[in-house]
């Protein structure tokens, strides 16, 4: 079978070396076509009658793409329209180096039967092989390869069943086409075969513009930059004249952004860049090179919140250039940061982007711009027929590209999403933008679900501890339907606790390896919007199966410890249980039962138990140094057939939510110190790492305007800092001060121990944490049952749980999941505020600044944990005068000075006027500013205020 | 990017082959006259020469006598030319002293020791140039000098490196692959005895037996081509001879 065998040279970058590799030509790699008689395939994968209606090309025919068009039409060959395609693994291989999202999608494609998509191993066929010529570029080599093997396929397909079967390249080239043409092969421009399909005109809105020189020549005006070539670059950053970085778009400033250089080890730098010129079409999330200016041009960051909200034309650049120059003020040296410009771009980082049509100027325009709902993505210009149904609609866009005389990036269309505010298309949207996963679970996951009625097995119960006569609890938010925890307590006959806690054993039923545990692995997270779920595991188990519901028997994996009446571990042992609980209690039932003193049965007894140790465990953790941070959460009461919200209060916590977080706590410590303990290279543990002392900066300076210092040392310096932090006559001002103090930290991060040295957890105030607890909706702690499971005896191992770069990758995917769900959380809660206030009108509330800006204050109301900004500036006409002093920071307004922690009343209300950006509105009512403040409303408010506070 | 595709999705690996083929193998016995047996082999770019004294009287030391069986002693030696950079030390480093030693061992398991006590049998075998699996090639050319020089072995010893990507087993591995898990197996080919087993990297117990079934079958594969070299040479030997 081994033909022959030919060299391949090949060199590395970083000291040229010869590698020389073998090269087997074969004569056993088939055509995959159907009406092939030569081929001894087993299966094939390309139709006989492969019929896309095209006016170019009548007959059946096979498409060959070359790798640009790959590259940039991978929207379009994703269309089920485009079938029976040939990609030859010349082009697999080229799209590899290039872009690894295409990548995946084209092996997706690939993987797809419908879709008939072939690959022909055309470096390896006796017939397709081709060395590279004397003077012969790797790239034109690669052309030729692609020519060579489509003409083989013409002839090869020439026979007579074929009934005039034709191959077609398509190839975006000009010299391509023509040298193809030469040889006698059937070829076509992508946007010329694309346009002649009869089946399906809107196909052509996906096609990816792609820079026509020709056409381009007119448009005069260079508004960017050259980006540098890729050799200059390399040899730019070696000597430092460059630093290369992940571009951050500011949120608030379009005309800002920021770049984090990854130093020698753990040390970033951030460089700070300004206006259009120096940004050089860097999107967010670009891998990009910049180099700094002189000292002497270093800016402060700006202060201004700035929306791009000019028309579509590419007007003069004046109207840029005055708010390039407002916002570069003149700021002491000590608040300038190092500032640059982007010379280049070293890898696009694009995905397809969720947002709106903007209306067009002109009725019958195709061009149009686009503005995606991320405020830190510019504008995409985008050529649509489709305009006017589109208009309304929520829409997904992918760029193309970025020319230099052009404002915008240019970009198609990919698909609708639905109609906009509807609540079902922005949570989709919403869902989109975060990369949440949120499809139904496909067959194959279902498939390995146990199969329905389902009890436990006496095999089961044999290697499990029989716990079923404890007096098991549980406690939860109210309308929990995944219950993965429950507790108990019992007074043993030497005076100690028996203390249990029981996590849901999901492992059980999820196996590894299967497509089960590889989607619960992919997405990572059970996601909770307002009034939605998205669940990691299908519901069969997360509301069923593994939910420990009061009075059935389940599976579960439980840690049991031995304590005294001080709480001290006697003793510490993990075992896989079946418990029946004895009932399902919301926080504020359980707390119920303690306070009341006529209850004395066995769950409440418990209970006390429970909370007793609970309090001496978290006063212990406090003396420590673990942090009591807060967070204002809001709680919506949804309208059960309308799904709409009609009330919204902050989430209260009471004595048993700590009681249950300190057993969870407890339970996890003690599991990641087990873990470690057997498999020191590849445990799944959780860190928080210190926060780098800058990160301070705000919360230092807000306690000093208040004239108290806030110690940074240490989380224990912190923590008794923050409890001394206290203000006569103004009681919130501690919560103001945790709430500040919560947005200084750094993310926890999951990791495998085999990866890392610095375990400790900052917030926590432990040397070791992971996270067991919520295995039903999160998958870190499925992992970490299986690696617990090992370690008692009481399940085996596989091979990548013992793998540490996988159980890395795994934590990476992990970390990036749970950080998305976050937002999307967060994101859900903003709309369905929007909403709640929509139904609600103008409001009249109490707020605390938080923050002060040079063109506006940010306001927080405690009563709905809401955060709005209040613009003092004005776009018609001009603003009142504005002092801002940095230093404060404080903002005087005419004759008032705003300062950090100030009492202002204001009116709330919903600015509908962006359809896409629906804002809270926030405008003073308090103090009374002339000309600044508005009147206090006169109806609405008081007539629903009541109802509120029910 | 991302390195390189070990196995494409189409089953072919970088060089073209499939996940079971072995490497072209071209040898020949006898290509020296003055030792006693000698034997240049090539797997793919892997090229070895091994050459064969012995068995003879002791020499150097007398200590090591055994007197029950022969002494084998083993030198590997790379040539300073058969890697991309110029190698600086050709023999001597700790690399070949151990691989030696592996040597050393395999074939004290394989040729029949017993019949020559008091004597020593050196086997020396240099790697011209190295593309992988500079072990089992070694173990090939040596096997072929030993039956050059007439030595009385249990078997042909056959070896072949396997390694383990993408939940599949390569056989005969090129210096690319050789980056992951890789496992060295010497095989006495009839009786299925192993002479040596060796591997250096972590591989889940599971993935064992499905390495060593294709281990075990990429050196029957080997055997079945060394055999072959054999029957040649031997008819080439007789036609010289005119028997």
């Amino acid at each position: 079978m081994l033909k022959s065998k030919t060299f391949v040279k090949k060199t590395r970058s970083g000291g040229v070396m010869k590698i020389v590799r073998e090269h087997y030509l074969r004569d056993d790699i088939w055509c995959g076509s159907e009406i092939c008689t030569v081929c001894k395939q087993e299966s094939t994968v390309l139709q006989k009658d492969s019929c896309i209606e095209s006016d170019l090309c009548s007959s059946p025919h096979y498409l060959v793409p070359d790798t640009n068009v790959v590259l940039h039409q991978i929207d379009v060959l994703e269309d089920p329209l485009i079938r029976n395609v040939i990609i030859l693994q010349i082009v697999l291989q080229e799209v590899r180096h290039r872009s690894a999202p295409v990548y995946k999608r084209l092996k997706d494609i690939i993987h797809e039967k419908e879709k008939h998509f072939y690959t022909f191993t055309n470096e390896h066929h006796r017939d397709t092989f081709i060395e590279r010529e004397p003077g012969e570029s790797a790239n034109d080599r690669n052309d030729r390869a692609i020519r060579v093997a489509v003409k083989w396929y013409s002839h090869h397909l020439d026979t007579a069943e074929s009934d005039g079967l034709k191959v077609v390249l398509i190839t975006n080239d000009q010299g391509n086409k023509e040298k193809a043409e030469e040889s006698g092969l059937l070829v076509y421009k992508c946007e010329d075969y694309i346009k002649s399909l009869l089946a399906n005109p809107e196909l052509v809105d996906r096609l990816a513009l792609t820079n026509d020189e020709t056409k381009d020549i007119s448009s005069s005006k260079v508004l960017f930059p050259e980006h540098l070539p890729l050799s200059r670059i390399q040899m730019g950053i070696k000597s430092g004249t460059f630093l290369q970085g992940t571009f951050r778009a500011s949120r608030d400033n379009y005309l800002e952004a920021t770049v984090f250089v990854q130093g020698e080890g753990e040390d970033t730098t951030e460089v700070i860049l300004q206006g259009l010129h120096n940004l050089n079409r860097a999107i967010h999330q670009d891998v990009v090179a910049v180099q700094l200016l002189p000292r002497e041009e270093w800016v402060a960051p700006s202060s201004v919140v700035l929306l791009d909200e000019r028309e579509a034309k590419d007007e003069d650049d004046t109207e840029e250039e005055e708010k390039e120059k407002a916002m570069k003020i003149i700021a002491d040296d000590a608040a300038r940061k190092p500032t640059g410009k982007v010379v280049a771009i070293i890898k696009r980082n694009w995905r397809p982007f969720c947002g709106m049509l903007n209306s067009s100027l002109i009725k019958e325009s195709t061009r149009h711009l686009f503005t995606p709902a991320d405020r830190r993505v510019p504008r995409i210009r985008i050529e649509t027929r489709q305009a006017a149904a589109l208009l309304s609609q929520r829409i997904m866009v992918a760029i193309d590209g970025w020319p230099r005389h052009s404002r915008y990036p240019h970009g198609h269309f990919v698909r609708s999403l639905g109609a906009a505010g509807d609540k079902e298309t922005e949570t989709e949207v919403l869902l989109l933008e975060h990369d949440v996963p949120h499809q139904d679970f496909s067959q194959a996951v279902l498939s390995f679900l146990p199969k329905m009625p389902w009890s436990i097995t006496p095999e089961d119960m044999a290697v499990r501890e029989d716990l079923r006569a404890l007096t098991v609890c549980s406690v939860d938010p109210p309308g929990c339907t995944d219950i993965d925890d429950a507790l108990h307590c019992k007074p043993l006959e030497n005076g100690n606790f028996e203390v249990g806690v029981h996590i849901a054993d999901v492992s059980h039923f999820i196996r590894p390896g299967n497509a089960l545990d590889l989607e619960a692995a992919n997405r990572g997270t059970t996601v909770y919007l307002c009034g939605r779920r998205i669940d990691m595991v299908p519901e069969l188990l997360s509301s069923n199966l593994c939910s420990l519901r009061s009075n059935v028997e389940r599976l579960a994996f439980s840690s049991i410890w031995e304590m005294d009446d001080k709480a001290n571990i006697v003793k510490t042992r993990f075992t896989k249980s079946v418990i029946n609980s004895k009932a399902s209690l919301t926080y504020a039932e359980a707390q119920l039962r303690i306070d009341d003193a006529n209850m004395n049965d066995d769950i409440t007894n418990s209970l006390r138990g429970l909370n007793k140790l609970a309090k001496i465990l978290k006063r212990r953790r406090i003396e420590k140094g673990a942090l009591t941070l807060s967070s204002l959460e809001v709680r919506f009461h949804i309208d059960s057939e309308t799904n709409d919200p009609i009330d919204l209060q902050t989430k209260e916590l009471m004595e048993t939510n700590s009681m249950v977080e300190e057993f969870m706590l407890l339970a996890n410590i003690s599991v990641a110190q087990k873990i470690y303990d057997e498999f020191s290279e590849c445990a799944l543990l959780r860190k928080h790492p210190a926060p780098p002392p800058s990160n301070y900066d705000i919360l230092n300076k807000a306690a000093q305007s208040k004239g108290l210092d806030i110690h940074t040392d240490s989380a224990k310096a912190l923590a008794d800092s923050l409890d001394m932090a206290k203000v006569d006559g103004f009681p919130y001002f501690n919560t103001l001060l945790r709430i500040l103090a919560t947005r200084c930290m750094m993310q926890a991060v999951y990791f495998c121990s085999g990866m890392d040295s610095d375990f400790h957890h900052y917030g926590l105030a432990s040397p070791i944490y992971t996270h067991f607890t919520s295995p039903i909706r999160r998958y870190s702690d499925i992992m970490v049952h299986r690696l617990l499971a090992v370690s008692i005896g009481a399940d085996c191992t596989y091979p990548d749980l013992t793998d540490k770069h996988k159980q890395s990758a795994l934590c990476n995917n992990l970390n990036y999941r749970h950080k998305m769900s976050q937002y999307a959380q967060r994101a859900s809660v903003a709309f369905h505020t929007q909403l709640f206030f929509k139904s609600r009108g103008i409001l009249n509330e109490e707020g605390f600044i938080l923050f002060v800006r040079k063109n506006a204050i940010i306001v927080l109301i405690p009563k709905f944990g809401l955060e709005g900004t209040v613009f003092f500036d004005n776009k018609d006409k001009t603003g009142p005068k504005l002092v801002f002093d940095e230093a404060g920071p404080s903002l005087m307004v005419e004759q008032h000075t705003f300062k950090i922690f100030d009492l202002v009343k204001v009116t709330i209300s919903l600015d509908d006027s962006n359809v896409q950006h629906q804002k809270i509105r926030m405008s003073l009512v308090e103090p009374e500013i002339p000309g600044v403040s508005v009147p206090v409303p006169e109806v609405g408010p008081m007539a629903k205020k009541p109802k509120l506070d029910v | 990017m991302a390195g390189l595709e070990l196995l494409s999705d189409q089953g072919y690996r970088l060089d073209g082959r499939k996940a079971t083929e072995l490497r072209k193998v071209q040898a020949r016995m006898g290509v020296f006259a003055q030792a006693d047996g000698s034997a240049y082999i090539e797997q793919g770019n892997t090229k070895a020469l091994a050459v064969v004294y012995g068995p003879h009287e002791m020499r150097g030391s007398r200590n090591r006598t055994l007197h029950d069986r022969a002494v084998i002693n083993c030198q590997y030696s790379m040539a300073t030319f058969s890697t991309a950079e110029r190698k600086r030390r050709p023999h001597g480093d700790r690399k070949s002293t151990e691989m030696s030693l592996h040597l050393k061992q395999t074939f004290e398991a394989a040729v029949m020791t017993q019949l020559y006590p008091r004597s020593q049998i050196d086997i020396y075998v240099k790697v011209l140039q190295a593309d992988g699996g500079n072990y089992s090639v070694c173990v090939n050319a040596a096997t072929l000098a030993i039956i050059d020089a007439g030595i009385p072995m249990r078997d042909y010893v056959c070896a072949c490196t396997v390694g383990f990507v993408d939940e599949t087993p390569l056989a005969d591995l090129c210096f690319a692959e050789e980056s992951g898990s890789s496992l060295a197996l010497a095989l006495l080919p009839r009786g299925g005895q192993i002479a040596l087993l060796q591997m250096d990297a972590r591989l889940h117990q599971d993935h064992l037996e499905a390495l060593m079934e294709a281990a075990m079958t990429a050196c029957k594969g080997v055997s079945k081509v060394l055999d072959e070299v054999v029957r040649r040479h031997l008819q080439e030997v007789s036609v010289l001879t005119g028997e």
